[in-house]
């Protein structure tokens, strides 16, 4: 019963969401052994997109926000994607958690 | 390679401070380290699979295909440590009086550990597949030096020794008071990969209620600090949780601390019938 129920779920949800894939904005971030790119990540506010992140770098890296409440790890030369359903306009701080020195900021407008 | 222990070490606590308090609640059920073995084991397994296509995990249901698997991951680790001290509220004394010969209690016994290796297993899949993509990448693919790929084992090492010694802390705790110790340990333990099971559910679109933030204590406690990594592990501590987070994680506390109480009081009412 609750697997049929889960099913049912994921199964709605996939559907829905391939409907909309189209039309999602995909904003691409570069992480490389300790350096995020960009510095300042823009993304728009009140709305889907997807966080397109690669690592470029020779050493695994985790994408991280506290604020965001969002992790990924990424192995090297691997490159994954976070999407977000609606962020409300705002600056949220982003760090790797392999490299603590590297920090970034997402910018929603 | 301070850098690569210091990571290593926090990943393997996470999950390490979990299995010493399983070990510690499954204390005098015999062949229990076969169960938390096993486990271990296939916590590993599945944490190297995971690891292995995490694109693929990634990209599955339009990008939530990680956070339902770790919402998923949680939810069967909260129902079977509810079950767990919901059984111990009724044999716990049993257990801890050393009547554990008792045919009934040593066949549920078994199921209990089985179950509870499903939670150490659970606890491995969950933390270990970011440990296994940063040992990989640093130990397999040869691109680091030898003194990162040390640290980074040597941090794995420790973190090995650190959860054993506080499983020792826990298993010297007198039999007596060592399962209402454990018990308290896994009511908040359970409340907190229920509130960061409702989270992973908030993140994948599926539960779309009381998203808001009811607080933020990251400037008493911030959550990457190591006391707010310690207190995450253990009692779900987040330094902005939301109202969803907080509802799950007070209605799980209800729920066990209901559930235990109507046990043994169950088990009051069979002793004096008998």
């Amino acid at each position: 019963m609750i697997a049929r129920f889960a099913a049912a779920a994921l199964l709605s949800l996939s559907a829905g969401a391939a409907a909309r894939a189209d039309d999602m904005p995909v904003i691409k971030v570069e992480m490389r052994d300790g350096v995020i790119l960009p510095a300042l990540i823009e993304v728009p506010a009140n709305t889907r997109f997807k966080l397109e992140i690669a690592n470029t770098g020779q050493s695994p890296v985790e994408f991280e926000s506290l604020e965001l409440k969002r992790e990924k790890a990424l192995a090297a030369g691997s490159t994954s994607g976070i999407v977000f359903r609606t962020l409300d306009p705002g600056s949220y701080d982003v760090f790797d958690d392999f490299h603590p020195e590297a920090k970034a900021k997402l910018v929603a407008k | 390679m301070i850098g690569a222990f210091v990571i290593a070490f926090r990943e393997v606590i996470e999950a390490g401070l979990i299995i010493s308090i399983v070990l510690a609640a499954t204390r005098g059920i015999p062949g229990r380290m076969r169960w938390v073995l096993l486990g271990v084991a296939g916590g590993l397994g599945g944490a190297a699979l995971v690891a292995l296509f995490a694109e693929r995990i990634s990209d599955a249901f339009e990008g939530s295909g990680q956070d339902l698997l770790n919402a998923a991951v949680l939810i069967v680790a909260v129902l079977l440590l509810i079950w767990h001290n919901t059984w111990m509220s009724k044999h716990g004394r049993e257990m801890a009086g050393e009547l554990r010969a008792a045919g009934e209690a040593v066949r549920s016994g078994q199921r209990e550990a089985a179950a509870l290796a499903i939670v150490v297993g659970a606890a491995i899949l969950r933390e270990g597949a970011e440990l296994v993509l940063f040992l990989y990448g640093l130990v397999a693919s040869g691109t680091s030096g030898a003194d990162i790929q040390f640290g980074a084992l040597a941090g794995v090492g420790t973190g090995v020794l650190l959860s054993a010694v506080s499983y020792l802390g826990l298993a010297s705790i007198p039999a007596r008071y060592v399962f209402t110790v454990t018990s308290v340990l896994i009511t908040f333990l359970a409340a907190g990969l229920a509130s960061q099971a409702a989270q992973f559910l908030a993140n994948a679109g599926v539960v779309d209620i009381l998203g808001h933030t009811v607080w933020n204590s990251s400037g008493l406690i911030a959550e990457n600090s190591w006391t707010g990594r310690v207190l995450h592990a253990l009692v779900g501590y987040t330094d902005r949780p939301t109202a969803l987070q907080l509802a799950i994680y007070i209605a799980t506390i209800v729920v066990m601390v209901v559930l235990m109480q109507w046990a043994s009081a169950d088990k009051r009412r069979a002793v004096r019938t008998a």
